[in-house]
């Protein structure tokens, strides 16, 4: 089958996206790996989140981050990480082999398939699950919001010169109508 | 005996929590650790849609993988932002040297 090897080269994607120096090709390995995981997803017979998956996470994330990137500068700084590396490797291959201790006995044979029939994608979607698109409506939402306070320009407060001009300003506005109100014929002219 | 797709899948999503979860205590560099985080939702994700297919749920799982991603997306993009912003002001992106500023 396809899997075997596509579930390989995902992990050495994700294994490049975290070694690679630097920044720009990190984020290129992770759009491979969305766009493989996509493919997965398709395999697996969720085409929706499959299509979703493609445009959403390979597309427009991996265009934010390049923007990023571009924006912040892509420095290089894999000097010495916090923990020791060895350290940080015993303790990802103790979790890997816990993890895989708990879930993989649970073999196809052995996991239960539930009798529930399987109801199709928009009553799941439109109806079971309402509650999930209203949440979905509220993140984004709020993730725009944030987005904007993070983004936004602190204005710098007004120079005492610039007031002293707004000041000029009016104070001459002032007396031009105070002269047009006591010589109406000399504006009227 | 052919291995069960089910069962390379799950190796995969234990292989990229793995790689994520050592992204997320090696890196410094803010968005290499978003980018870890990122790693780390597409493994639940690929662990999302096996369990709906095995289960004979799929679209319950789509349902539901559909928030995950929403809720991911938003969190990569206030990161993303989060960095810029501290690259702006601060001039690093180094973790460490953000948890030595004082005041």
């Amino acid at each position: 089958m396809l899997f075997g090897p596509l579930i390989i080269v995902t992990i050495i994607f994700a294994l490049q996206a975290i070694l690679a120096k630097q920044l720009i090709t990190s984020a290129l390995w992770l759009a491979g790996v969305s766009a493989l995981c996509s493919v997965l997803f398709f395999l697996f017979g969720a085409q929706l989140v499959a299509v979703i998956e493609l445009s959403v996470g390979a597309g427009l994330v991996t265009v934010l981050f390049v923007f990023a990137i571009s924006v912040a500068g892509d420095d290089a700084m894999d000097a010495t990480p916090v923990p020791p590396r060895l350290l940080s490797v015993g303790l990802a291959a103790i979790f890997i082999l816990l993890l895989g201790w708990f879930i993989l006995p649970a073999s196809a044979d052995t996991l239960p398939v539930s009798a529930i029939a399987n109801p199709p994608l928009a009553q799941v979607l439109w109806q079971e699950r309402g509650l999930d698109l209203i949440v979905q409506v509220v993140l984004i939402f709020s993730g725009v919001l944030g987005l904007l306070g993070l983004l936004a320009e602190v204005r710098p407060p007004l120079d005492a010169s610039m007031a002293g001009e707004v000041g000029a300003r009016r104070q001459r506005d002032l007396h031009a109508m105070e002269s047009q109100i006591s010589n109406p014929q000399e504006a009227g002219k | 005996m052919s291995i069960s797709p089910f069962i390379i899948a799950f190796v995969g999503v234990i292989g990229l929590l793995g790689i994520g979860f050592y992204g997320l205590m090696v890196c410094r560099n803010l968005i290499k650790i978003v980018i870890a985080l990122q790693i780390l939702v597409k493994a639940a994700l690929l662990g999302l849609m096996a369990a709906g297919n095995l289960n004979g749920q799929i679209n319950l799982s789509q349902s539901m993988a559909l928030t995950v991603i929403v809720a991911d997306t938003i969190v990569a993009v206030m990161g993303i932002a989060l960095g810029v912003q501290i690259r702006r002001r601060v001039g690093t992106l180094d973790v460490r040297e953000l948890s030595r500023l004082k005041g």
